[in-house]
């Protein structure tokens, strides 16, 4: 098929992998826009999600919170808020919508997987003498963790795709090969943008997969 | 000397009366085509999830390749998809529906597969036992008792590709999506606002019909509190 070839070409030609609009700068861009908003959505999400998950409070707002992140298009909120002040500052739009994104799997995975640890064991533990805060440090967090390190890994993924729209709004990161693709007409540059963006993703994946193997049993999913 | 009209269009304000009455049609165009892809979408993906879970579940060895095959079409942003399709429909609406139906295999095979795997054995012996085929033992037994998994799925679905259309607006067939991206181009807020809420509220209405019609169908979930 002349796209595959062309796409092929297009991916292997070095003059698109330098500059500011080369792969190479993109690919940097997607990583570390990824990187920093999961590094902050982990800081906004995981400390609430592990405090309510603790006490039992607020388990419908924690699991509402993943419908809800479903049923809001990503594109509308990067364009609403490009649309804001927000839009003056740059990245400031997708970083904003991409932490807002990835929160959502945070949070549910982090509550539910705390309230799912065997009650019995956190009665034990209290029953040792543990105070409420050790309880929740050494017994639970460590008996959830399974389900905490999904949530950041559904989270990772989801951050890549957001990345990806981004480019629509006006964003960097590797979504700008294909929507460049698209203004220019040209196929083999939109299809070789979209390997690239699914290879990332699969990587992103396969990244946490095999830490999850590779890493202590305790942290493994008994699925 | 005429001054340009002071209405909140002129004023580009977020929310606008003018906008509504004036642009009602395109409004509703818009509408239209984003139930008529989320709808043939999810109907496609429905049709295609089912005899794939069946199959996963008759033959324990189709289910590995099933759900990495599904879970890895998943994991590939909706961008990369769409544009990963362009050489097979082109500039279509074919491309967008097609998109969306590869998402909601994923969900839906998962979760219909959950579904028939979590009938008791006994029921099924129990079926066998009274004279039940294979067919008829899916038909009235495995399949009904998989129904509330299946549902579940299929809400998620149904919400996700509502959501996942106006994606569809590089294309140019993203239902609101396209209001949402001329919009941007334009700085048109009140349009951006309006697409954007009538989007998240035709997904809460197509999850809220969903339950509605599982309520429907499966009444011994009903009471009893099980």
């Amino acid at each position: 098929m002349s796209t595959v070839t062309g796409a092929w070409d297009w991916l292997t030609d070095p003059a698109h992998w330098s500059g500011a609009d080369g792969v190479a700068h993109r690919l940097l861009q997607h990583v570390v826009l990824t990187a920093v908003c999961l590094a902050v959505a982990c800081a906004i999400a995981l400390p609430v999600a592990l405090v309510l998950g603790h006490l039992g409070r607020g388990g419908a707002l924690a699991v509402n919170i993943s419908n809800i992140g479903r049923a809001v298009p990503t594109f509308a909120v990067l364009v609403l808020l490009l649309l804001t002040p927000v839009g003056n500052w740059g990245e400031g739009p997708t970083v904003v919508a991409l932490v807002l994104f990835a929160v959502p799997p945070l949070l549910t995975n982090a509550y539910v997987g705390m309230r799912e640890v065997d009650r019995g064991v956190v009665r034990a533990a209290r029953g040792m003498g543990m105070t409420g805060r050790q309880s929740m440090l050494r017994v639970e967090v460590p008996l959830a963790s399974p389900m905490i390190l999904n949530g950041v890994r559904i989270a990772a993924v989801q951050l890549v795709a957001t990345a990806t729209i981004a480019a629509l709004a006006g964003g960097g990161g590797l979504g700008r090969i294909i929507t460049a693709g698209f203004n220019l007409a040209s196929t083999p540059q939109v299809v070789a943008g979209a390997v690239l963006v699914a290879a990332l993703a699969l990587v992103v994946e396969g990244v946490f997969e095999i830490a999850e193997r590779l890493g202590p049993a305790w942290t493994r999913n008994p699925r | 000397m005429t001054a340009p009209p002071d209405d909140c269009l002129a004023r580009n304000e977020w929310i606008c009366g003018a906008y509504l009455t004036t642009r009602r049609h395109i409004l509703l165009d818009a509408v239209l085509q984003h139930l008529r892809l989320t709808g043939l979408a999810v109907l496609i993906g429905l049709a295609l999830a089912v005899p794939l879970a069946v199959l996963a579940r008759r033959w324990g060895w189709a289910a590995g390749p099933v759900l990495g095959v599904t879970t890895i079409l998943y994991t590939i942003p909706s961008l990369a998809m769409f544009s990963l399709l362009l050489p097979l429909y082109g500039l279509s609406a074919t491309l967008v529906v097609a998109g969306l139906v590869l998402y909601s295999l994923t969900l839906l095979v998962r979760n219909i597969l959950a579904g028939l795997r979590a009938v008791p054995e006994e029921t099924r012996q129990a079926a066998r036992g009274m004279g039940y085929g294979p067919v008829r033992l899916l038909l009235a037994v495995e399949l009904p008792l998989a129904l509330p998994a299946a549902m579940a799925g299929l809400r998620i679905a149904a919400v996700s590709a509502v959501s996942l259309v106006t994606v569809g607006a590089i294309v140019g067939f993203g239902g609101l999506g396209n209001l949402i991206y001329t919009g941007m181009n334009t700085y048109f807020k009140a349009q951006v606002l309006t697409a954007s809420v009538l989007c998240v509220l035709i997904a809460v209405a197509a999850d809220l019909l969903l339950l509605g019609v599982q309520h429907l169908i499966t009444p011994w979930t009903r009471d009893g509190g099980r």
